[in-house]
Formats: C-alpha cells, sequence, structure tokens
C-alpha cells in the first residue's frame, strides 16, 4: 500500500524534529527548488547573455525563462520584471531613483505599519532632497485608516508607499483604494509585495501599481533572489543607480548609455543559480494553486488566532477578520519578555521570532517593547499550531512557577 | 537534563520576578541606557559612586528575563567594589555569577548589565583625565 505523498514530503529539512512558525522570515524550499540551483552548478554553470558555447546558450535561455514565469504568474511582459537580491534591495533603487528628482518640502506618503526596509531607504533619500515623510496610522482593529491616508495624500504627495500585507499585526492594506488615491493626486505608488506574494497572486497590471517589490526567498525560493516589477513606460524613463556591466549600451570614457529592460536595471553578474531557483519556486506554487494556498494560510491563521486567544494571559495582536489579515501572527505573553517565549518554544523545538520584526515605529505606536510572532508556510499544519500552543503553556509553566 | 532549561532555573527566575534593586537612583554619579535591537530590552542603569566606590546601583526597564537577572544580580556584585574593581569585571565573572551556562544567542542579554556599567563608568571618568 503506497500513502499519498504530501506537501512536507518536498521539503527535505522537514525530516529534521522542528516545527518551523517563521515563514514570514524565510520560507523553506522544496526539493525542487533546491535541485533546480544544484542543476546550474553541475549541469551548466556559464554566465549569461555573453557566450556562445553550450553551456552559456543554456544558461542565458534558462535565466530569461525565469523572467517569463515571474512575469506571467504576475500579470507583466518579462522586461518588467527586474531580478535583485530581495526586496530591500528593490526598494533602495526604487527610493534611490524616485527621489532624485524630488523638490525640498515634496511629501512621500508610508504607514506606520512599514518594515524598516521600506521605511529607511525613503528616510534617507528624503533628508538628500529636503522631502517630508508622513505615516498613514491605524485603527483599533490594526487594519490601515482609510481616512487618515485621505487626509494626509495630497496635492504636495509625490510618491506613496506601503506594504501589501504587515509582517507584524498581518493587515491586508487596501491596496487598491490607496493606489486610486496616489494616481488621484498624481502620486507615484511603491507596493512592498514581501509578505504577499506566499499567499497570494496579484495581477500586478490589474491592479495598476507603478512599482512592486518582492523577495524570492520569502516564496520558497533561495535566499538572495527577488525583484522588482515597473510599468514598462516608468522603467524606461527611470533613471538607473547601480551601473556596471551588462546594463549598459555604450560606454566611452566620458559617459554610457543604457541597455535596454530589464538588463538596465541588473547590473554584473545576477544571481543566476537562484533566479532559476526562485522560477521554480513560482512554478510550485502554481502546480499547488495559490487558491489553495491561500485558503489554506487563512485556515491556519484562522485557527491559530482561536487556539491563542483561548489562552489565559494571551494577547494576539492585529485584525480579527480572517478577511482583513493573512498568516502572520503576533502575540504577547503576560508577564513573560518575548525573547524568552522564544527561547522556551525553541526547547519545545517550536521556532517562532520575537523581537521588533524590523518595525520599530510600528512597537513604539502599539507601545510594546517587541512580540512574539508565528507565520505559516504551505507546509504548516493542525498540528504545528497545537505544538506552539503547548510550547507556550510550557513557557507559562517555567517562567511562572514560584520561587 | 535538558541543559538549555537550566537558563531558567532558580535564581534566574527569582531575580526575575523579584529583581533587586530596581527603580529609580537618588544622586546618582552616572546612568547609561542601553537597548538591545535584536530582542527589545531596554534598560537603564543608574549608579552613585562615593569615595571611588560603588555605593550603590539601581536598574530600571523592560527586558527578558536574562538581562533582568543579570542585572538585578549585578547591582549587588558591585556594591562597594571600587571604580577600577568595576572597570575589571569580565564576561567571565558574569557568567560565574549566573551560574548556568548562557547560550550565544542569549550572550548579549547576559552582558547587558557589564557593558552598560563599563561604558557608563568610560564615560563619566575618563573625560576626567
Amino acid at each position: 500500500m503506497t500513502t499519498q505523498p504530501t506537501i512536507q514530503d518536498d521539503f527535505p529539512i522537514l525530516t529534521q524534529d522542528t516545527v518551523y512558525l517563521d515563514s514570514a522570515a524565510t520560507s523553506l524550499k522544496p526539493r525542487q527548488v533546491i535541485d533546480a540551483v544544484s542543476e546550474y552548478y553541475e549541469k551548466f554553470n556559464a554566465n549569461v547573455h555573453r557566450g556562445a558555447f553550450g553551456w552559456s546558450v543554456e544558461a542565458t535561455n534558462r535565466f530569461d525563462q525565469a523572467h517569463e514565469v515571474i512575469a506571467e504568474w504576475f500579470g507583466a511582459d518579462s522586461d518588467e520584471i527586474i531580478f535583485t537580491s530581495g526586496a530591500t534591495q528593490s526598494l533602495n533603487i526604487l527610493a534611490q531613483s524616485l527621489t532624485a528628482d524630488l523638490q525640498e518640502g515634496d511629501e512621500i506618503v508610508l504607514t506606520i505599519l512599514e518594515h524598516h526596509s521600506n521605511l529607511v531607504p525613503w528616510q534617507q533619500h528624503a533628508k538628500k532632497v529636503g522631502a517630508v515623510l508622513k505615516f498613514i496610522e491605524l485603527n483599533e482593529d490594526g487594519t490601515l485608516n482609510l481616512d487618515h491616508a485621505r487626509e494626509l495624500i495630497t496635492d504636495k504627495t509625490k510618491i506613496v508607499s506601503f506594504m501589501a500585507v504587515s509582517n507584524v499585526l498581518g493587515t491586508i492594506l487596501p491596496i487598491k483604494e490607496l493606489i486610486e488615491l496616489a494616481h488621484a493626486h498624481g502620486a507615484v505608488t511603491v507596493v512592498d509585495g514581501a509578505q504577499h506574494t506566499p499567499h497570494a497572486r496579484p495581477n500586478l497590471r490589474a491592479l495598476g501599481v507603478d512599482f512592486y517589490a518582492f523577495s524570492g526567498h520569502k516564496m520558497y525560493g533561495p535566499t538572495g533572489t527577488g525583484g522588482f516589477y515597473g510599468k514598462r513606460e516608468l522603467l524606461e524613463e527611470l533613471e538607473p543607480s547601480h551601473f556596471g556591466g551588462g546594463m549598459i549600451s555604450e560606454v566611452s570614457r566620458e559617459d554610457s548609455t543604457w541597455n535596454e529592460l530589464p538588463h538596465k536595471f541588473e547590473p554584473g553578474t545576477q544571481n543566476i543559480a537562484g533566479a532559476l531557483g526562485m522560477a521554480e519556486g513560482v512554478l510550485y506554487m502554481k502546480g499547488i494553486g495559490m487558491a489553495t494556498i491561500t485558503a489554506h494560510t487563512r485556515t491556519l491563521t484562522t485557527y491559530a488566532i482561536e487556539k491563542l486567544q483561548s489562552l489565559d494571559g494571551v494577547k494576539v495582536y492585529g485584525p480579527m477578520n480572517p478577511v482583513h489579515r493573512n498568516g502572520v501572527i503576533s502575540f504577547e505573553v503576560e508577564g513573560i519578555h518575548p525573547h524568552d517565549v522564544a527561547d522556551l518554544l525553541n526547547q519545545k523545538k517550536v521556532a517562532i521570532r520575537s523581537g521588533h520584526h524590523c518595525a520599530m515605529p510600528l512597537m513604539e505606536y502599539l507601545n510594546v517593547p517587541g512580540l512574539c510572532r508565528a507565520s505559516i508556510g504551505l507546509y504548516n499544519t493542525k498540528a504545528d499550531i497545537d505544538a506552539l500552543v503547548e510550547g507556550i503553556v510550557y513557557a507559562q509553566s517555567v517562567m511562572n512557577q514560584s520561587v | 537534563m535538558n541543559i538549555t532549561n537550566t537558563i531558567y532555573r532558580e535564581n534566574i527566575l527569582d531575580h526575575n520576578q523579584n529583581p533587586r534593586n530596581k527603580g529609580v537612583l537618588e544622586a546618582a554619579s552616572f546612568s547609561y541606557k542601553y537597548r538591545n535591537p535584536a530582542c527589545g530590552d531596554n534598560i537603564e542603569i543608574q549608579v552613585r559612586i562615593k569615595n571611588g566606590h560603588v555605593e550603590k546601583m539601581m536598574f530600571d526597564g523592560v527586558g527578558c528575563a536574562i538581562s533582568t537577572a543579570s542585572t538585578s544580580i549585578m547591582t549587588d556584585f558591585v556594591k562597594g567594589k571600587s571604580v577600577e574593581e568595576v572597570i575589571s569585571i569580565t564576561q567571565a565573572d558574569v557568567l560565574s555569577y549566573l551560574g548556568i551556562p548562557i547560550s550565544p544567542g542569549r550572550e548579549t542579554c547576559a552582558f547587558l548589565p557589564l557593558f552598560s556599567l563599563q561604558k557608563g563608568i568610560k564615560e563619566k571618568y575618563e573625560h576626567k583625565k
């Protein structure tokens, strides 16, 4: 009698005895992705877009194909997809290029939820030009306050940038509404999709977003991968901020002209093996079907919130309505510092994250020193959530014992 | 016995639940605020020096069990010590007074009071040279 292969069987690392609830930090990788990376190194290791020999041709085809896979997945053209080392690098590139022509007093609107990767680049580049940062705040339930957004986004606003999904509260932001608001005032939109793409398949053209950053390693691809989408007209206009081989057309001593898209924004030797792995990760998700993945995330998130809320002394943060949140469950255990909770859970082989989650302004806004965070990947099960709950009860028993 | 479980052994739990010398110190000679961004420890130590010796040390703020316990134990450990003696306290001394193995991931927490003390003392006394 053969047993049906499960999704967990696809993930070699899961033969170890750990309940992994930190996919929001990085996802685990299926065998298919690991093999795609190794295959490049074992079978056709060569640089791309240059060689006339077999391996180089193969590598080039696969690399170009990787662009096509990602583009097709997101409803874009392959030259509208730029590969980078991840959402952080994408946002840095975009912040640098998009703020270059801002004037003193121009405004950039972000949200108080932002991860440092979509805050610090804007902050630092804004300082150089004297642009002003504004932050949209939250409703009581952790959803974004759209009234506040309407107040802050004005004709002075040049850029509106926000995360699609919060890596702390799990809040799903009102992407369409924010894009409309921004465009109504002539502002360009930049969305940080890092927490979005593991659980959803946005059609970027339909969304109307101007730029969209994503992380390959959060959607089952290797670390050091990711990229951004930009509308073709905008990418063609945008000046690159990183230069070198591959992104040029002509170079003289005095000046250079740029290559066509996407090469214009991909200087130097890219993470070729990584890109192939990232494309494989997307194909892996495609094989399961995003509808299935989204439903699975929602089911487990709802189950986790319910179970955690039922524990004494545990407070769950973020929207309770599953329609407004996705995949990430931050919580606090009364009287126990998040770091100690994580340490004790680790003793029970449950991996969560604790701390400020690269969102210090949000921690300050919520008035907490840090939070514990569990997050869902497509290999997680209800048993994993049960293990989390048992682990928390254990942590409480250890820390609260009388001495 | 699970070796990591010993972190939460009695003396750590005791100092975490009943921290010694927690609060605001009057007439402090110096203070030092330490924020550990990696895990959310946010602690301020205050020390009063009299005749070149530590008369009292107190601390306030929010931290994990290890940093709280270590700081609490430190407030007793430094009492009466000279400034020179405080400057010479080592990480080994801290591990010794904690009495249990600390994993590399928790070292910053354990050494928080040591770091804060020595930084605070340097800032206060080195300028006077």
